[in-house]
Order: structure tokens, then C-alpha cells, then sequence
């Protein structure tokens, strides 16, 4: 047992952990070709966002962070639904689920 | 003591289980995999004592949300026929960009001054919760309420039957 550990967690530890699960949401959302698999990066980042509006009022004692942590959350929701239920549409209609596909509006 | 070990395992499964949801081939796997991540956020909310956050991260992201995303690739393999393997692009690309943004995000997190061990907590946060949503915010709360119609709304509109 390392003697040098805290006794609490700083809330930087917080924060950098929301930094680097929102850059691997970044990476997901830049490199997956699926919309799918782009969805899911986008709800990575805003799960880390989550993360930090969490910590930041729980150490500044306020807990007005706490309801917006709700609030994100439940638009959250509302836009995977939405999100999905386009992503079956262009299925319906264009049969793949390639973002690089559907390049209709193409100049 | 038991508190930074809590973390450090509880951040050890996020970030792991967060790459596996960007690294893996499988579609249907990688969404596993988010559940977990999502799960571990829960497990990160206990141990900031918002018990509330907790519960609904488990309700409606672990359980809503990787409901709803198994539904749509079942569907979706179902309507093309075959599996769907996802294959990433511009994975050089990709980590240049999201390094860069890490990289970007930490150098401002670790220059500012630290805050010190929390405070005590308030109360009892979720009536805190509560008794906020409905005073203070109560116009936001109202607005997620239009929100959440208007979203049903489109949902029912899209996946109406084909005329």
C-alpha cells in the first residue's frame, strides 16, 4: 500500500478523467463510419460532460449543477431516440448506415 | 482511504470500457461496452454523493438508452440483411484530433488552482434536487416537458408506416 495516497479525491482527478472520456469520444465520433457507431461517441462526450457539471457542484456546494446534470441528461435521451429513429429512416430509404453515403446535398 | 482506491478503479473501467466502445469492431459489442461506461458514470456520481444522478443515469442512460440503441441495430441488420461490422477511418487523423483536444482541456484543468476538499454536504441533496426544479428552474423544467413532446412527436412521425 502506497503510503502517499490521499484521503480524498481532488476534484482535478475529476476533471481529467471527464477530459480524457470526452477525447475518446471526439475520437469515436471523428473515426467511426457508422452513424451508430458515431452516436455512441456523441453520447461519450456528453456523459463526460456530465461528469464534470456533477463534480463541479458537488465541490462548490451548489446544487444548481445537479439539476442541470438532469436536464442534460433527459435531453440526452430525447436525442438518441430522435437520433435512432432518423437513422432507421435513412435505412428505410437508402438502405446503409454510412455516414460517407449519404452524400445527396453533395455540390 | 477506501475513496481515491473507489476512483481509481472506477476510472480504470471507464476509460477502458470508453476505448472498447470506440475501438471495437462489432457494432453490438461496442454498445456492451457502453452500458459499462455508462454504469461506471453511475458509480462516478455515488462517490460525488449524488445518490439521484445515480438513479437516473441507471434509468434512463444505462437502461433507456442502450435499450433503444440494441433496438435500432437489431432493426437495421434486419432490414440490410446481414451483420453489420463497422470499420473506422482516419484513425491517424482521429487521435491528432482528439490528443489535441485532451491536450488542450488539461493544460487549462491543471493550471487552474485546485479547490480544496469538498464541503459538507448540504442536506439531503435530492429533496435539494427537488425543491430547485421546481422553484428556481421551474421554466427550464417546463421547457424539457415541450421538449419531450415535441420529440415524441417526431419519433411517431419517422417511424410511421410507409404510405
Amino acid at each position: 500500500m502506497p503510503p502517499a495516497l490521499p484521503a480524498h479525491v481532488p476534484l482535478h482527478a475529476y476533471l481529467v478523467l471527464a477530459a480524457v472520456l470526452f477525447a475518446i469520444g471526439l475520437f469515436g465520433v471523428v473515426t467511426r463510419r457508422n452513424i451508430i457507431g458515431i452516436l455512441l461517441g456523441i453520447e461519450l462526450m456528453l456523459n463526460s460532460v456530465n461528469i464534470n457539471l456533477v463534480a463541479f457542484a458537488r465541490f462548490s456546494g451548489d446544487v444548481a449543477g445537479l439539476v442541470f446534470a438532469v436536464f442534460t441528461i433527459s435531453i440526452t435521451v430525447a436525442e438518441v431516440a430522435l437520433g435512432l429513429a432518423l437513422v432507421i429512416l435513412i435505412f428505410r430509404v437508402r438502405r446503409t448506415a454510412v455516414a460517407d453515403h449519404l452524400d445527396l446535398l453533395r455540390g | 482511504m477506501i475513496e481515491p482506491i473507489a476512483f481509481a478503479g472506477l476510472a480504470v473501467v471507464l476509460i477502458g470500457s470508453a476505448l472498447a466502445v470506440v475501438l471495437t469492431k462489432n457494432l453490438f459489442h461496442s454498445v456492451l461496452w457502453l452500458a459499462l461506461t455508462l454504469t461506471g458514470t453511475a458509480g462516478i456520481f455515488l462517490s460525488l454523493d449524488a445518490e439521484f444522478l445515480a438513479a437516473v443515469q441507471l434509468l434512463l442512460y444505462a437502461g433507456g438508452v442502450v435499450t433503444i440503441v440494441v433496438f435500432a441495430i437489431v432493426v437495421t441488420e434486419r432490414l440490410v440483411g446481414d451483420r453489420i461490422t463497422q470499420t473506422s477511418r482516419q484513425l491517424v487523423n482521429g487521435f491528432i484530433i482528439a490528443a489535441a483536444v485532451l491536450v488542450g482541456v488539461l493544460s487549462f484543468v491543471l493550471r487552474s488552482p485546485g479547490w480544496g476538499p469538498r464541503p459538507p454536504i448540504p442536506g439531503d441533496l435530492t429533496k435539494a434536487i427537488g425543491q430547485l426544479v421546481l422553484t428556481r428552474f421551474v421554466l427550464p423544467f417546463e421547457l424539457l416537458a415541450l421538449l419531450f413532446f415535441a420529440a415524441l412527436l417526431g419519433a411517431i412521425y419517422f417511424a410511421r408506416p410507409d404510405e
